[in-house]
Protein backbone atom coordinates (compact mmCIF):
# COMPACT_ATOMS: atom_id res chain seq x y z
CA UNK A 1 0.00 0.00 0.00
CA UNK A 2 2.98 2.51 0.54
CA UNK A 3 3.96 2.32 -2.88
CA UNK A 4 -0.09 2.99 -4.07
CA UNK A 5 0.17 6.34 -1.45
CA UNK A 6 3.84 7.87 -3.41
CA UNK A 7 2.19 6.73 -6.52
CA UNK A 8 -0.96 8.73 -6.38
CA UNK A 9 0.66 11.72 -4.66
CA UNK A 10 2.82 11.66 -7.77
CA UNK A 11 0.08 11.48 -10.22
CA UNK A 12 -1.45 14.74 -7.95
CA UNK A 13 1.81 16.50 -8.24
CA UNK A 14 2.35 15.74 -11.93
CA UNK A 15 -1.18 17.61 -13.11
CA UNK A 16 -0.52 20.38 -10.61
CA UNK A 17 2.66 21.00 -12.70
CA UNK A 18 0.28 20.64 -15.49
CA UNK A 19 -2.44 22.76 -14.07
CA UNK A 20 -0.47 25.43 -12.64
CA UNK A 21 0.73 26.43 -16.13
CA UNK A 22 -2.52 27.36 -17.04
CA UNK A 23 -3.73 29.26 -13.71
CA UNK A 24 -1.02 31.02 -13.10
CA UNK A 25 -0.34 34.83 -14.84
CA UNK A 26 1.98 34.31 -17.85
CA UNK A 27 3.54 37.62 -16.73
CA UNK A 28 4.62 35.91 -13.48
CA UNK A 29 6.24 32.02 -15.13
CA UNK A 30 8.35 34.83 -17.36
CA UNK A 31 10.69 35.32 -14.89
CA UNK A 32 13.70 34.68 -16.67
CA UNK A 33 15.72 32.68 -13.87
CA UNK A 34 12.97 30.74 -13.08
CA UNK A 35 12.60 29.28 -16.19
CA UNK A 36 16.51 28.80 -16.40
CA UNK A 37 16.15 27.13 -13.98
CA UNK A 38 13.79 24.81 -15.39
CA UNK A 39 15.80 24.10 -18.32
CA UNK A 40 18.86 23.08 -16.53
CA UNK A 41 17.07 20.79 -13.86
CA UNK A 42 15.14 18.99 -17.33
CA UNK A 43 18.56 18.23 -18.54
CA UNK A 44 20.23 17.70 -15.30
CA UNK A 45 17.69 15.25 -14.49
CA UNK A 46 17.65 13.44 -18.38
CA UNK A 47 21.29 12.64 -18.04
CA UNK A 48 21.01 11.86 -14.68
CA UNK A 49 18.49 9.06 -15.13
CA UNK A 50 20.57 8.45 -18.44
CA UNK A 51 23.49 6.95 -16.50
CA UNK A 52 22.01 5.79 -13.48
CA UNK A 53 19.93 3.31 -15.73
CA UNK A 54 23.19 2.30 -17.52
CA UNK A 55 25.81 2.01 -14.77
CA UNK A 56 23.75 1.53 -11.33
CA UNK A 57 22.57 -1.81 -9.56
CA UNK A 58 21.04 -0.44 -6.31
CA UNK A 59 24.49 1.40 -4.93
CA UNK A 60 26.70 -0.95 -7.22
CA UNK A 61 28.33 0.90 -10.03
CA UNK A 62 28.51 -1.99 -12.81
CA UNK A 63 29.70 -2.37 -16.03
CA UNK A 64 27.62 -4.64 -18.47
CA UNK A 65 25.52 -5.03 -21.46
CA UNK A 66 23.80 -1.64 -20.75
CA UNK A 67 26.24 0.08 -21.30
CA UNK A 68 26.61 -1.42 -25.20
CA UNK A 69 22.65 -0.06 -24.92
CA UNK A 70 24.12 3.14 -24.27
CA UNK A 71 26.21 3.27 -27.15
CA UNK A 72 23.67 1.71 -29.58
CA UNK A 73 21.03 4.81 -28.66
CA UNK A 74 24.13 7.62 -29.18
CA UNK A 75 24.89 6.47 -32.52
CA UNK A 76 21.03 5.75 -33.76
CA UNK A 77 21.05 9.53 -31.88
CA UNK A 78 24.21 10.79 -34.22
CA UNK A 79 22.76 9.07 -37.30
CA UNK A 80 19.25 11.52 -36.47
CA UNK A 81 17.18 7.82 -36.00
CA UNK A 82 13.74 8.55 -35.16
CA UNK A 83 12.86 8.10 -31.05
CA UNK A 84 11.68 4.58 -31.73
CA UNK A 85 14.24 3.39 -33.73
CA UNK A 86 16.88 4.51 -30.41
CA UNK A 87 14.78 3.02 -27.88
CA UNK A 88 14.81 -0.60 -30.33
CA UNK A 89 18.81 0.56 -30.87
CA UNK A 90 19.05 0.12 -27.45
CA UNK A 91 16.91 -3.45 -26.51
CA UNK A 92 18.95 -4.93 -29.17
CA UNK A 93 22.48 -4.03 -28.74
CA UNK A 94 21.77 -4.89 -24.86
CA UNK A 95 19.94 -8.20 -25.95
CA UNK A 96 22.63 -9.20 -28.59
CA UNK A 97 25.58 -8.63 -25.54
CA UNK A 98 23.89 -10.85 -22.90
CA UNK A 99 23.76 -13.35 -25.87
CA UNK A 100 27.21 -13.43 -26.62
CA UNK A 101 27.87 -13.84 -22.52
CA UNK A 102 28.45 -10.42 -21.43
CA UNK A 103 26.22 -9.60 -18.57
CA UNK B 1 -15.30 26.62 -35.78
CA UNK B 2 -17.35 23.72 -37.30
CA UNK B 3 -15.59 21.40 -39.36
CA UNK B 4 -17.00 18.30 -40.98
CA UNK B 5 -15.53 15.18 -40.27
CA UNK B 6 -13.67 13.60 -41.45
CA UNK B 7 -12.80 15.19 -44.91
CA UNK B 8 -12.45 18.66 -43.70
CA UNK B 9 -10.53 18.00 -40.91
CA UNK B 10 -7.99 15.36 -42.54
CA UNK B 11 -6.95 17.92 -44.82
CA UNK B 12 -5.43 20.03 -41.37
CA UNK B 13 -1.75 19.26 -41.04
CA UNK B 14 -1.99 19.73 -37.85
CA UNK B 15 -4.44 16.85 -37.20
CA UNK B 16 -2.54 14.95 -39.41
CA UNK B 17 0.84 15.67 -37.83
CA UNK B 18 -0.83 15.05 -33.96
CA UNK B 19 -2.03 11.57 -35.56
CA UNK B 20 1.52 10.07 -36.65
CA UNK B 21 3.14 11.49 -33.67
CA UNK B 22 0.05 9.81 -31.42
CA UNK B 23 0.69 6.54 -33.30
CA UNK B 24 4.50 6.91 -32.60
CA UNK B 25 4.19 7.56 -29.44
CA UNK B 26 1.50 5.01 -28.27
CA UNK B 27 3.58 2.23 -29.52
CA UNK B 28 6.11 3.04 -27.33
CA UNK B 29 3.63 2.73 -24.34
CA UNK B 30 4.08 -1.43 -24.75
CA UNK B 31 7.89 -0.33 -23.21
CA UNK B 32 6.61 1.27 -20.31
CA UNK B 33 4.09 -1.16 -19.59
CA UNK B 34 5.92 -4.33 -20.08
CA UNK B 35 8.95 -2.64 -18.15
CA UNK B 36 7.03 -1.53 -15.32
CA UNK B 37 5.59 -4.20 -14.61
CA UNK B 38 8.82 -6.08 -14.37
CA UNK B 39 10.38 -3.12 -12.24
CA UNK B 40 8.32 -4.32 -9.72
CA UNK B 41 4.83 -2.93 -9.99
CA UNK B 42 1.65 -3.98 -10.61
CA UNK B 43 -0.75 -3.87 -13.17
CA UNK B 44 -3.06 -1.31 -11.98
CA UNK B 45 -0.41 0.62 -10.79
CA UNK B 46 1.08 0.96 -14.33
CA UNK B 47 -2.02 1.41 -15.96
CA UNK B 48 -2.76 5.00 -13.11
CA UNK B 49 0.70 5.84 -13.98
CA UNK B 50 -0.26 6.19 -17.66
CA UNK B 51 -3.90 7.37 -16.84
CA UNK B 52 -3.30 9.72 -14.31
CA UNK B 53 0.47 10.71 -14.53
CA UNK B 54 0.80 10.49 -18.10
CA UNK B 55 3.68 12.18 -18.61
CA UNK B 56 6.42 9.70 -20.25
CA UNK B 57 9.76 10.77 -18.86
CA UNK B 58 8.04 10.75 -15.20
CA UNK B 59 6.30 7.77 -15.92
CA UNK B 60 9.78 5.81 -16.64
CA UNK B 61 11.71 7.86 -13.84
CA UNK B 62 8.95 6.46 -11.44
CA UNK B 63 9.74 3.29 -12.42
CA UNK B 64 13.16 3.31 -12.92
CA UNK B 65 13.85 4.67 -9.60
CA UNK B 66 11.47 1.50 -7.91
CA UNK B 67 13.79 -1.14 -10.28
CA UNK B 68 16.68 0.30 -9.07
CA UNK B 69 15.68 -0.57 -5.14
CA UNK B 70 15.05 2.93 -4.67
CA UNK B 71 12.07 4.24 -1.82
CA UNK B 72 8.50 5.54 -2.89
CA UNK B 73 9.51 8.99 -1.87
CA UNK B 74 12.47 8.92 -4.38
CA UNK B 75 10.48 7.78 -6.95
CA UNK B 76 7.74 10.33 -6.32
CA UNK B 77 10.27 12.93 -6.16
CA UNK B 78 11.79 12.27 -9.21
CA UNK B 79 8.91 12.18 -11.36
CA UNK B 80 7.90 15.13 -9.89
CA UNK B 81 11.10 17.54 -10.75
CA UNK B 82 10.80 15.71 -14.07
CA UNK B 83 7.17 16.49 -14.70
CA UNK B 84 8.50 20.77 -13.43
CA UNK B 85 8.66 21.33 -17.70
CA UNK B 86 4.95 20.82 -17.86
CA UNK B 87 4.16 23.50 -15.79
CA UNK B 88 5.92 25.78 -18.28
CA UNK B 89 4.29 24.02 -20.87
CA UNK B 90 1.06 24.89 -19.45
CA UNK B 91 1.79 28.40 -19.14
CA UNK B 92 2.73 28.49 -23.44
CA UNK B 93 -0.25 26.43 -24.30
CA UNK B 94 -2.60 28.68 -22.35
CA UNK B 95 -1.40 31.80 -23.86
CA UNK B 96 -2.34 30.28 -27.67
CA UNK B 97 -5.10 28.08 -26.69
CA UNK B 98 -6.84 30.08 -23.76
CA UNK B 99 -9.31 26.85 -22.46
CA UNK B 100 -11.88 27.73 -20.93
CA UNK B 101 -14.02 25.78 -18.47
CA UNK B 102 -13.67 22.06 -17.77
CA UNK B 103 -11.65 22.40 -21.37
CA UNK B 104 -8.39 23.78 -18.93
CA UNK B 105 -8.65 21.28 -17.03
CA UNK B 106 -8.69 18.73 -19.48
CA UNK B 107 -5.88 20.55 -21.50
CA UNK B 108 -3.32 20.54 -18.32
CA UNK B 109 -3.83 16.83 -17.95
CA UNK B 110 -3.04 16.32 -22.02
CA UNK B 111 -0.31 18.58 -21.68
CA UNK B 112 2.96 17.10 -22.15
CA UNK B 113 6.33 17.11 -24.74
CA UNK B 114 4.04 15.82 -27.89
CA UNK B 115 0.94 18.12 -27.61
CA UNK B 116 3.18 21.08 -26.93
CA UNK B 117 5.38 20.76 -29.74
CA UNK B 118 2.48 19.71 -32.36
CA UNK B 119 0.24 22.92 -31.22
CA UNK B 120 3.04 25.35 -31.04
CA UNK B 121 4.80 24.45 -34.16
CA UNK B 122 1.82 25.74 -36.25
CA UNK B 123 1.08 29.58 -36.74
CA UNK B 124 -2.44 29.63 -37.38
CA UNK B 125 -4.56 29.76 -34.04
CA UNK B 126 -6.90 26.88 -35.31
CA UNK B 127 -4.57 24.79 -36.39
CA UNK B 128 -2.94 25.72 -33.37
CA UNK B 129 -5.88 24.37 -31.10
CA UNK B 130 -6.80 21.38 -33.45
CA UNK B 131 -2.94 20.24 -33.57
CA UNK B 132 -2.74 19.75 -29.25
CA UNK B 133 -6.00 17.98 -28.82
CA UNK B 134 -5.31 15.45 -32.01
CA UNK B 135 -1.86 15.02 -30.37
CA UNK B 136 -3.45 15.00 -26.80
CA UNK B 137 -6.05 12.96 -26.86
CA UNK B 138 -4.72 10.58 -29.62
CA UNK B 139 -1.37 10.04 -27.51
CA UNK B 140 -3.44 9.70 -23.95
CA UNK B 141 -5.66 6.82 -25.60
CA UNK B 142 -2.87 4.86 -27.51
CA UNK B 143 -0.89 5.38 -24.51
CA UNK B 144 -2.98 3.82 -22.04
CA UNK B 145 -3.94 0.95 -24.63
CA UNK B 146 -0.20 0.44 -25.17
CA UNK B 147 0.67 0.39 -21.92
CA UNK B 148 -1.83 -2.45 -21.00
CA UNK B 149 -0.70 -4.52 -23.51
CA UNK B 150 2.81 -4.16 -22.49
CA UNK B 151 2.11 -4.63 -18.65
CA UNK B 152 -0.16 -7.86 -19.38
CA UNK B 153 2.42 -9.71 -22.19
CA UNK B 154 5.45 -8.65 -19.65
CA UNK B 155 4.91 -11.13 -17.41
CA UNK B 156 4.89 -13.44 -20.79
CA UNK B 157 8.10 -11.93 -21.85
CA UNK B 158 10.32 -14.01 -18.77
CA UNK B 159 13.71 -12.41 -18.04
CA UNK B 160 13.15 -8.79 -18.84
CA UNK B 161 17.20 -8.64 -19.46
CA UNK B 162 17.17 -11.46 -22.02
CA UNK B 163 15.36 -9.12 -24.14
CA UNK B 164 17.32 -6.19 -23.62
CA UNK B 165 14.27 -4.31 -21.83
CA UNK B 166 16.37 -2.41 -19.06
CA UNK B 167 18.68 -1.09 -22.61
CA UNK B 168 15.44 0.09 -23.99
CA UNK B 169 15.21 2.62 -20.76
CA UNK B 170 18.54 4.10 -20.85
CA UNK B 171 18.26 4.34 -24.88
CA UNK B 172 14.97 6.08 -24.32
CA UNK B 173 16.50 8.42 -21.71
CA UNK B 174 19.36 9.62 -23.78
CA UNK B 175 16.94 10.17 -27.11
CA UNK B 176 14.67 12.41 -24.42
CA UNK B 177 18.14 14.58 -23.50
CA UNK B 178 19.32 14.63 -26.94
CA UNK B 179 17.40 17.09 -28.45
CA UNK B 180 18.43 19.42 -25.18
CA UNK B 181 22.25 19.03 -25.84
CA UNK B 182 22.19 21.93 -28.28
CA UNK B 183 25.59 23.73 -27.83
CA UNK B 184 28.12 23.43 -25.40
CA UNK B 185 26.75 24.79 -22.03
CA UNK B 186 23.48 22.00 -21.70
CA UNK B 187 26.52 19.51 -22.71
CA UNK B 188 28.70 20.39 -19.60
CA UNK B 189 25.47 20.78 -17.19
CA UNK B 190 24.47 16.60 -18.69
CA UNK B 191 28.58 16.24 -18.11
CA UNK B 192 28.80 17.78 -14.71
CA UNK B 193 25.13 16.04 -13.38
CA UNK B 194 26.05 13.02 -15.10
CA UNK B 195 29.19 12.66 -12.90
CA UNK B 196 27.90 13.89 -9.75
CA UNK B 197 25.39 11.15 -10.27
CA UNK B 198 28.14 8.22 -10.95
CA UNK B 199 30.02 10.25 -7.27
CA UNK B 200 27.25 9.77 -4.88
CA UNK B 201 25.56 6.54 -6.13
CA UNK B 202 27.65 4.03 -3.79
CA UNK B 203 27.04 6.70 -0.69
CA UNK B 204 23.56 7.31 -0.71
CA UNK B 205 19.71 5.30 -1.28
CA UNK B 206 19.11 4.08 -4.72
CA UNK B 207 17.19 6.85 -6.13
CA UNK B 208 18.95 9.97 -4.32
CA UNK B 209 21.34 10.70 -6.73
CA UNK B 210 18.96 11.70 -9.38
CA UNK B 211 18.00 13.99 -7.00
CA UNK B 212 21.39 15.18 -6.06
CA UNK B 213 22.01 15.73 -9.87
CA UNK B 214 18.66 17.96 -9.62
CA UNK B 215 19.83 20.20 -7.26
CA UNK B 216 23.40 20.35 -8.97
CA UNK B 217 21.39 21.53 -11.84
CA UNK B 218 18.87 23.80 -10.26
CA UNK B 219 21.98 25.68 -8.60
CA UNK B 220 23.60 25.42 -11.92
CA UNK B 221 21.11 27.39 -13.20
CA UNK B 222 20.12 29.70 -10.73
CA UNK B 223 24.01 30.82 -10.33
CA UNK B 224 24.68 31.32 -13.99
CA UNK B 225 23.77 33.66 -16.88
CA UNK B 226 23.24 32.51 -20.27
CA UNK B 227 20.25 31.30 -22.73
CA UNK B 228 17.36 31.10 -20.60
CA UNK B 229 15.29 28.87 -22.44
CA UNK B 230 17.46 26.61 -22.80
CA UNK B 231 15.88 23.06 -22.57
CA UNK B 232 12.46 23.80 -22.10
CA UNK B 233 11.49 23.20 -25.99
CA UNK B 234 9.60 19.93 -26.37
CA UNK B 235 11.30 16.84 -26.12
CA UNK B 236 10.49 15.71 -30.43
CA UNK B 237 9.85 18.47 -33.33
CA UNK B 238 7.02 16.00 -34.81
CA UNK B 239 7.15 18.72 -38.25
CA UNK B 240 11.00 17.41 -38.54
CA UNK B 241 9.97 14.08 -38.06
CA UNK B 242 6.98 14.38 -40.39
CA UNK B 243 9.20 15.97 -43.20
CA UNK B 244 11.37 12.60 -42.79
CA UNK B 245 8.30 10.36 -43.25
CA UNK B 246 6.53 12.19 -45.87
CA UNK B 247 3.08 13.74 -45.35
CA UNK B 248 0.08 11.85 -43.68
CA UNK B 249 2.89 8.80 -43.33
CA UNK B 250 2.28 6.35 -40.28
CA UNK B 251 -1.37 7.39 -40.02
CA UNK B 252 -3.06 5.37 -42.37
CA UNK B 253 -5.99 7.18 -42.45
CA UNK B 254 -5.38 10.06 -44.84
CA UNK B 255 -7.59 9.45 -47.74
CA UNK B 256 -5.15 10.54 -50.56
CA UNK B 257 -5.54 14.14 -49.13
CA UNK B 258 -2.25 15.20 -50.69
CA UNK B 259 -2.65 13.88 -54.48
Amino acid sequence: MNLWMWLLLACLLAYAWKLMGYLVPASLLRNPRMSRVAGTMTIGLLASLTIVNAMASGQALVLDARLGALAAGGIALLFRAPFLVVVVAGAGAAALLRLAGWN
Amino acid sequence: MPITWPTRLLQSPAVRVGLSISIATGLYGVSFGALSVTSGLDFWQTMALSLLLFSGGSQFAFIGVVAGGGSGLAAMGAATLLGMRNGIYGMQLNVLLQPKGWRRYAAAQLTIDESTATSTGQTDPAEQQRGFWTAGIGIFVLWNVFTAVGALAGGALGDPKQWGLDGAAVAAFLGLLWPRLKGGEPVAIAVVCALATVLAVPFVPAGVPILIAAVVAAAIGWFSHGRRDEGLEPDIDPYTEHHHHGPGAGTGTVPGGAA
